[in-house]
C-alpha cells in the first residue's frame, strides 16, 4: 500500500547510500596502493599496533616531510589481527606490533626480514572516570566488594598483562568484563559504566581530562615490549629501513615518551 | 508460502494470473551479473567451510568455553524474540492499522536499527540504561543493574531485532486486509475479540515467520552488545563475541564456532524465507 512505499524507498536509499559510500572509501584506498608500485617513490606501507596511533601518525607526518614524493599509509589494528593480515598476504613494508607474540608469530612464517629491533614499552596502570566514584587508590582496591572492575581477556596482550600483575601481586580480581581490546576497557571506564579499568599507561595519557590515572607499583611485572621490523616481502625494504631508523631514532623517541612509552 | 495458505484475500489467484500472463523471459547476458551477485555471497562462505580443521571440529565447537556461549546466545536469542513479539506486535498493528499524523516518520525510524551500524545502536543503549544514561539513575534507584549483565546482551539484541518483526508482520497484516475483521466487527464483536479470535489467528504465519527471523538477527548480534554489554564468559559472552575474541588466539576454534553459526542462521532463514519475504515484498508493491 502507498504508506509502506515511502519506508520501503527509505531503506533501500539508506542501503545505497551507504553501499556507494563503502565503494567510494574503497577507492580511496585503493587509490595509493596502486601507486606503490608503480611510482619511484611511492608508498610507504606501515601496520601499526591500535596503541600507536596517535604517534606513528605524527612520525608518518615527520618522515613525509623528510622524503619528499613518498607517502606513508598507516593501518592500525590489534596486533594479532594486522600479523592475520600479512599472513594471508597484505602488502605491508613495516610491521609494528605491540607484543613480541605476535612479531614472533610473523617470523615463523618467514615474513620478517632481518630483525625486529624492540623500541618502546608499555606498562599497565588504573583509569577510572574523573570523579574516581569507587575511591581507587591502590591495586588491591580493584578487588573490593562493590567494586566494577573491566579488564582484557586473557587472549589479548593487555589482558595476559593483567593476568602476570595479578599473579605478582596476589590480588585475585573478579571482573564485570573481559573485553578483547584495550580500547573497549577504556571506552567503558570513559562512559562511567566501570568504577575503574586496567588500560596502558598511554591510553590513559591519551584520554587525559576524561580519565583519571591511578599508577600502581605493580605495573612493572608485566612490562609490553613493542618490536618494529620490515616485512619480507615488501619491495621497498630500504625506504622502510629508513623509517625503522626515524621510529628507533632520536626523533621516535621524543614523539613515543611524549606520549607516555617507555625505553626497552 | 504454498498457495493454499496464501490467506483469504485471493493472492494466490492473483499471482496464478501474473503467472499465466506469462513472463517474457530474461535476457541471457544478464545470468553473468547474477551468477556474479550469488558468488558474492555464497563464495567467501564456501572459503571459511573450506578452512575448517574437521579433525579438530567436534572438540573445539564442544569445548566448555564455546557451549556455554552458545547456551547464552541461544538463551538471550529466546529472551529477546519473546521481548519481540511482545512488543513488536502491538506496534505492528498500529503502524498497519491506524491512521495519525507522524506515522511515516514513526514507522521510518523504527526500522531504523535495520541500517544502524550495530555500534551505534550499542552506543544509544548506553545512553539510555547506562549508569549515568538518561534511565540509568532511576534505575540504580530501583535497585537494577543493567550494564555488565545478561539483560544488556537482551536489550541490545532486542534493539536490533525488532524491526524485523514489526516490518514483516506489518506485511502480512495489509496481505491480509481487514475485509474480515470489518465482517467481525459488523456481527458486534468488540475491539479486542476481533483482535484476538480474528486478526491474530489470520497472522498467526506471519508472526512466526517475523520471529523466527527476529531470532536470526539476534543470534548474530555483537557490535551493539560489544559496546553495551561488555564480554564475561557465561553472562555477557555470547557465541559472535567468543568467536571475535577465539579469533586472537585460537582462528582454527574462531573458524569452527563461525560454521556454527552460520548453520544456524542457514536453517532459521530456510524455514522463515519465503513466507517473510513475499509476504513483506507483496505489501510493498500494492
Amino acid at each position: 500500500m502507498k504508506l509502506f512505499r515511502p519506508v520501503g524507498s527509505l531503506l533501500l536509499g539508506g542501503t545505497l547510500a551507504a553501499s556507494l559510500a563503502a565503494c567510494g572509501s574503497g577507492t580511496q584506498n585503493a587509490a595509493p596502493a596502486s601507486s606503490a608500485s608503480g611510482a619511484e617513490d611511492g608508498t610507504l606501507t606501515v601496520f601499526a599496533a591500535a596503541s600507536l596511533k596517535q604517534t606513528f601518525t605524527e612520525l608518518a607526518k615527520t618522515f613525509e616531510q623528510q622524503h619528499p614524493g613518498t607517502k606513508v599509509a598507516l593501518n592500525f589494528a590489534g596486533s594479532s589481527d594486522l600479523a592475520t593480515q600479512i599472513t594471508e598476504g597484505a602488502p605491508a613494508d613495516v610491521f609494528a606490533s605491540a607484543d613480541t607474540k605476535n612479531m614472533d608469530k610473523l617470523a615463523a612464517a618467514s615474513l620478517v626480514a632481518g630483525k625486529p629491533e624492540n623500541f618502546a614499552t608499555n606498562v599497565l596502570t588504573i583509569a577510572t572516570p574523573p570523579d574516581n566514584p569507587a575511591g581507587i587508590t591502590s591495586f588491591a582496591d580493584l578487588a573490593k566488594p562493590g567494586v566494577t572492575v573491566v579488564v582484557c581477556a586473557p587472549q589479548v596482550p593487555c589482558g595476559a598483562a593483567a593476568q602476570k600483575v595479578e599473579a605478582a601481586s596476589g590480588t585475585t580480581l573478579k571482573p564485570a568484563s573481559e573485553e578483547s581490546a584495550v580500547t573497549d576497557v577504556l571506552g567503558k571506564v570513559v562512559s562511567g559504566e566501570a568504577d575503574a579499568g586496567l588500560v596502558y599507561v598511554t591510553d590513559a595519557k591519551g584520554a587525559a581530562g576524561k580519565v583519571k590515572e591511578v599508577p600502581f607499583p605493580e605495573a612493572k611485572d608485566a612490562v609490553n615490549t613493542y618490536p618494529i621490523a620490515a616485512v619480507g616481502t615488501s619491495a621497498q625494504k630500504e625506504l622502510g629501513a629508513e623509517f625503522i631508523d626515524l621510529v628507533t631514532g632520536e626523533e621516535g623517541r621524543k614523539v613515543l615518551g611524549a606520549a607516555g612509552f617507555g625505553r626497552p | 508460502m504454498r498457495p493454499a495458505s496464501a490467506g483469504p484475500d485471493g493472492r494466490a489467484g492473483r499471482r496464478r494470473r501474473q503467472s499465466a500472463a506469462g513472463s517474457p523471459g530474461l535476457p541471457r547476458w544478464i545470468l553473468l551479473p547474477a551468477a556474479l551477485g550469488f558468488l558474492a555471497v555464497l563464495l567467501p562462505l564456501a572459503a571459511m567451510a573450506a578452512r575448517v580443521n574437521w579433525s579438530e571440529f567436534l572438540p573445539l565447537v564442544t569445548s566448555p568455553a564455546s557451549l556455554t556461549a552458545l547456551g547464552l546466545s541461544l538463551r538471550t536469542a529466546a529472551a529477546s524474540t519473546l521481548l519481540c513479539v511482545v512488543l513488536g506486535t502491538p506496534a505492528a498493528l498500529v503502524l498497519a492499522r491506524t491512521r495519525f499524523p507522524g506515522q511515516q516518520l514513526l514507522r521510518a525510524l523504527v526500522l531504523l536499527p535495520l541500517v544502524l551500524p550495530p555500534v551505534v545502536g550499542g552506543i544509544a543503549l548506553l545512553y539510555t540504561f547506562g549508569r549515568r544514561g538518561l534511565l540509568g539513575q532511576t534505575l540504580e534507584v530501583l535497585g537494577i543493574q543493567i550494564a555488565f549483565s545478561t539483560t544488556a546482551v537482551v536489550l541490545a539484541q532486542t534493539f536490533v531485532a525488532m524491526p524485523f518483526l514489526v516490518v514483516s508482520l506489518e506485511g502480512t497484516l495489509r496481505t491480509a486486509g481487514n475485509r474480515y475483521e470489518a465482517v467481525a466487527a459488523t456481527l458486534g464483536a468488540r475491539p479486542t475479540t476481533v483482535l484476538t479470535r480474528v486478526t491474530l489467528p489470520l497472522i498467526l504465519p506471519g508472526l512466526a515467520s517475523g520471529a523466527v527471523l527476529s531470532f536470526a538477527r539476534a543470534l548474530g548480534e555483537f557490535g551493539a552488545t560489544l559496546t553495551f554489554a561488555g564480554s564475561l564468559e557465561g553472562v555477557t559472552r555470547t557465541l559472535p563475541l567468543e568467536i571475535y575474541l577465539q579469533r586472537e588466539t585460537d582462528p582454527d576454534a574462531a573458524v569452527a564456532l563461525s560454521l556454527v553459526l552460520v548453520a544456524v542462521a542457514a536453517v532459521v532463514v530456510a524455514v522463515s524465507y519465503r513466507k517473510t519475504f513475499t509476504g513483506a515484498l507483496d505489501a510493498a508493491a500494492r
